[in-house]
Formats: C-alpha cells, structure tokens, sequence
C-alpha cells in the first residue's frame, strides 16, 4: 500500500508574534516544528504499512526550510521526502495548497491513501484536507481516531462532537487523522542519522507542470486583511484565607465591581 | 580543543532530550516508586537505538562513541536515575564482548546487546571481593568442553532481568590477579540462579541481585579473553564503567540543580523570592560551577577512551569528582527546599539519596584515589 502524508511545517511557539506593517508572522527566533497532529498521520502510516506493507511518502509545500520538517518525517520511518518549494507558491490559502498537495499526489502516481493532520495549529482551518480529496475526486474522511484497511477499503471511526461514526470507503481516499488517533513513535537513532543524510526530493511548479495562476497569491481567494494577537488577560487575584475570610472578600471584591447597577 | 558535538551527535542528542522530555520525565517519579524492572523504558531505549552506541554497525550498534554514549547517558539520568542505571550497567557487558571477544562471540552476543534485544550485566564483586576485585572466588574449572563455575556474586546490577552475563571467576586461585578468567553466561543456563535482590536506599526499580552458580557448565567458547586474563578484562571494563558512572552522576546532579533553580524563584520568604539571598545565590552558583567541572572531567575521559589514549585516572578523577559532586548537589538542593526538600513531594530528597550509590559503586571514592595516586605518584615521580 503507497501512502502519502501531507505535513506542514509550523512555528512551535504558542505566543505568535505578527509584523504590524505586512500582518504577517514573524519567525524569526521561533524554532519550527512538524504540525503536531501531522506527527499522528506520519504515524498512522506508519502502522499502516507496518500490518501492510508498501511505501510512505511525506510531503510538503514551502520554504526551502521545510526540508528539516521532512527529515523528521523520514527520521520517524518515512521511506521518501518530497518538497514543493516555489516562490510562485508563496501566499497560498488553502484553497491553493490543496490544489499544488493534489498536483503532488497526481505526480507521485500510484498512491492508495493520503492522509493528513485535522488541521495545523497556526491556520487552524481544517481545510486543507478535504479540498485535496475533491481536486483528486476521491473520497475522505476527517477526524479519523481509527484506521484500518481491509480488501482495498478503509474503514475509519470519526470523532465527532457527541458521537462516533464509523465510515467504511473504497481507496483511494483522503483521510485527516485527530491527535487521539495514536502516540507519535520517538525517532530511532539510526533514522535520525539516515535521514540528516537523505536525499530529499524537491519540486517546484514547472516540475509538476501546475497552473502557477492556481498557487500563491494568484490562487488565493481569501486574503488576509489583518492578523493580530489576542489581548492579553490580566493576571487574575487569589483570595487566601479561612473561608470566612474568602467569602468576605469576595462579596467585597463583587460589590466593587457594581455588576447589579451595570 | 573544540568543545562543539559534531552534527551528527547534535542530532542525537536533539532527538533524545526530546524523548526524556516526553517519556521518561513525567514518569520518573512513577518509575521509582513502582520497584519494578522498568522494562517499558527499557525496551524504549532498544527501539531508539540507544543501547549500543559506541558499538560498531556491523555488530549491531550505532557506529558512534563513548563521548555521544556519555553525553546521552547523562540525559536519561538527569530525567529519569533508573533508567540511567540500566543503561550504565548494560554498557559493562557490552565493553567486554566489544573489546575482547572473538568474531563468533561477537556475532553470537555483542548483536543482541548492542541491539537491545538482549540486557546485559557484568558480575565481578563478591561477598568477599569489593575493593580487593583480585579476590575473586568463584571458581571456573574445565572439564571436557566446558568450565564449571562454582561460586556467587552479589549486588549485581540488572540481575535477574539481563540475559547476558559477562563473570569474572577464576581458573587458578594461587595465582590471584593473574588466574583470573572471564566468561559470557547466559541466562537458563543450568546452575546459574539468581539470588537475594538487596533492598537498598534508593533505586528500588533497579536490580541488584546475587548471582549463586552450582556446577554450572558454560562451554569452552564462552570464555571472553585469554585463559588467565579475567583481571585485564575487569579493569577495561571497568575503566569505561566509570566513565558510566561519573556520566550517572553528572546526570542526577543537574537534576538537582534544575529542580533547585525554578524554586529558589518561586518559594518566597521575608517577602520576596529566596533567589535574591545571597545565602541561596552562592549555593547555585557553586552548584552549577561543580556540575559543568564533573561533565568536562567525564567528557574528557569518553574523548581519551575514544581517541585510544590511556584514560584510566582521567575516569578514577572523572568518576571519584563526579560522584562527589552528585552528594554535595543533592545536598544542597535538599537545603535549598528546606523542610519541603526533607518530604517525598519533592524529587530531590531522592536524588540525595541516589546520589550516594555514585561514592560506591564500581569503585569506591577511597579506591579512585588509590588508582589517581597511583597514576600521579609514578608520573610525577622525576
């Protein structure tokens, strides 16, 4: 069974910063990290292949810096790495990545299952997954927490809300997995040295003979007007004391506030 | 000199801190008080490759060195001492096989170590053979096609869960040092059982047990060496084994340290953080200064042993100072708590009491002094 995965790379801070002037991130001095729920999907295939046999194919779409969330990727178990790196991609929503990550898969050729991450911690979108599936036409199923393949098709268990949904598909098919789904495997040190030393395919348009007009900002409907922040809340107060105490403070504290008369 | 790790040990050394972040820190505490084998651990460090890195790759092994070996085991001690233990006890089977065993007993068992598939101990001490490791007594006589080994060891690390063996016996008690022989024993072998496993004061997880063996029959291609040269296989060892340990303690006390440091910031008294006494200042500082001395001596001494240059008083000096270091640490962190350092909601006062395993084992503070002495007597001696 080929598998490919579809990973981003991610800056691993928590306390984004923007640039005011070009809304967008800064990233310098933030160390960058595979999209934690990518980790799941690697790992998902990697099971997968273990109790089937076949390939795993990482892939991404971005800077030449990518590459080193790739060599995670390989240093985890992954057989290849490929990155699309073009700056005619820079910009891209989800709406042209998925078109540039289906240009991929369609290039790779024979690919049985494609899975994804539910969606990355700094779009926050969950798009990117799905859009794939319908440029290749195929079917998919978000949310996955459990896969297995059986006689050319997937059975997958959503988590959804209230309630499980257990979906069986034909493959090929696009699945985006939940962080519940697996532990992520430690890289072996074996890997970690094979893949410092791997060769890491890199693409860029005119090798996937892609429509340039349908990535990077070209092919981006949604555009970004402003990126901010959130406020930050102001350290909230402990009340120490006997209970007594406590509540005599807080009845205080609450009269302060005026609420009633607000 | 070049105090830089080369990328390939960087990535290593990445990759491992973020597995003890993840899997051994949160649970060390667990580890400890469970008192059992941490075999989930153990089996870990096999899948990560981490069981035989300075071994060659066509043994099975990384293909790396006794510095990388080192700097990683220090990672695995600071977040998690047991786990740290088992690694430093199974290198003590490895060194052996490694440096003197035959290609067959290399193939045959230095693999399965350097793997992890297999756990290895090394058994030297007896009741009657601490300091004094040329009063071995167990026995080994041939007969036929085999020796057979009469005799116990005690305190042995990893006993009872390790399947590989290296015994250090002997085959002619009139001679002491020189009848020395060692063997490679393997585990289910018939007259070889374990014994009591001690109770100590600290590493309840970690075994230590005796090693009883009754006319216990281990084939002529187990003996590792020469015939006669068990006391130079035990010094080799035991050589590198120090560096394991000085590598054990450097660990326990930078966890010491890195448990001390937050709390210092935190714990207030007379209104602000105790971090602004200067009471409490010296103590870091002396703490932090006497760690990063402890790695350097252990650093040099895994540099020595891997450019092939006699390293055996810079491992006595980097395990006697290390291990010494670990104590005061420890001691210091412990004060640093105060009352909170003295209970069990606190790592630290286990980190005390780890620590003194360091002054012991695998030569005595007193016995690092003596081989130091002995070195610098005659060195100096123009």
């Amino acid at each position: 069974m080929n598998i490919v995965v579809c990973i981003k790379q991610v800056p691993e801070t928590t306390e984004v910063r923007v640039d005011p002037e070009t809304n967008a991130l800064i990233r310098e001095g933030v160390a960058s990290i595979i999209n934690p729920v990518d980790e799941n999907a690697i790992e998902a295939a990697l099971q997968l292949r273990e109790g089937h046999g076949g390939t795993v194919t990482v892939i991404t779409m971005g800077p030449p810096q990518a590459e080193e969330a790739l060599r995670q990727a390989l240093a985890m178990g992954a057989d290849e790495a490929i990155l699309l790196s073009d700056p005619a991609s820079r910009g891209s929503d989800t709406l042209a990545t998925s078109y540039s990550l289906a240009e991929m898969v369609r290039k790779i050729g024979e690919v049985d299952l494609i899975l994804c991450g539910k969606q990355a911690i700094d779009g926050d979108t969950g798009q990117v997954g799905p859009g794939l599936a319908e440029r290749l036409g195929i079917p998919q199923v978000t949310f996955a927490i459990e896969l297995s393949v059986e006689d050319g098709k997937l059975r997958a268990k959503r988590v959804l809300d209230d309630f499980f949904e257990v979906l069986e598909v034909k493959l090929p098919a696009v699945v985006t997995v939940v962080k519940q789904a697996n532990d992520p495997r430690h890289p072996g040190m074996r890997n970690v040295l094979k893949a410092k030393r791997a060769e890491i395919t890199t693409w860029t348009l005119a090798d996937l003979e892609a429509d340039p007009k349908q990535s990077g900002f070209d092919g981006s409907p949604t555009q970004v007007i402003r990126v901010w922040p959130p406020e930050k809340r102001g350290g909230g107060k402990k009340i120490e004391g006997t209970s007594e105490e406590v509540a005599e403070e807080l009845a205080q504290a609450i009269k302060e506030m005026d609420i009633a008369a607000g | 000199m070049d105090f830089t790790f080369t990328e390939d040990q960087t990535a290593i050394l990445e990759a491992v801190k973020e597995f003890c972040e993840e899997d051994l820190a949160p649970k060390a505490q667990e580890t400890d008080e469970a008192g059992v084998w941490p075999a989930e651990n153990v089996k870990k460090l096999a899948e990560l490759d981490l069981m035989g890195i300075p071994v060659p790759e066509e043994y099975g092994g990384l293909g790396m060195d006794f510095l990388t070996w080192s700097a990683v085991g220090e990672e695995l001690s600071c977040s998690c001492t047991t786990t740290g233990a088992v690694y430093g006890a199974h290198v003590l089977a490895v060194v052996p096989i490694m440096m003197f065993g035959s290609d067959e007993q290399k193939q045959k068992y230095l693999k399965p170590l350097a793997t992890g598939e297999k756990i290895g101990a090394f058994g030297l001490t007896e009741p009657g053979a601490g300091s004094d490791a040329a009063a071995v007594a167990t026995k080994a006589e041939l007969d036929g096609d085999h020796y057979v080994l009469n005799g116990s060891k005690i305190f042995i690390s990893n006993g009872g869960e390790a399947e590989l063996y290296v015994i250090i016996t002997t085959t002619d008690p009139s001679r002491g040092a020189r009848g020395m022989t060692a063997f490679i024993v393997e585990k289910g072998t018939p007259g070889f059982e374990f014994g009591k496993d001690e109770k100590k004061m600290a590493f309840p997880s970690l075994p230590n047990r005796e090693l009883v063996f009754t006319d216990c029959r281990v084939p002529k291609e187990n003996l590792l060496g020469r015939e006669r040269g068990g006391f130079l296989v035990a010094m080799r060892t035991l050589g590198v084994g120090r560096i394991g340990m000085a590598t054990g303690a450097v660990g326990v006390a930078r966890a010491a340290l890195e448990a001390a440091v937050p709390y210092t910031h935190q714990r207030e008294q007379f209104g602000q953080p105790i971090s602004n006494f200067q009471a409490i200042q010296f103590m870091v500082a002396d703490m932090a200064t006497e760690v990063d001395c402890a790695r350097l001596l252990t650093w040099r001494a895994a540099w020595l042993k891997d450019q092939n240059k006699p390293f055996e008083k810079e491992a006595a000096m980097a395990k006697l100072y290390a291990s010494e270091v670990a104590m005061r640490t420890t001691t210091k962190a412990v004060q640093i708590f105060g009352g909170y350092g003295y209970t069990r909601e606190f790592p630290v006062e286990r980190y005390m009491r780890e620590a003194k395993l360091f002054e012991i084992v695998e030569g005595t503070s007193e016995v690092q002094r003596m081989v130091i002495a002995n070195h610098v007597l005659r060195e100096l001696n123009k």
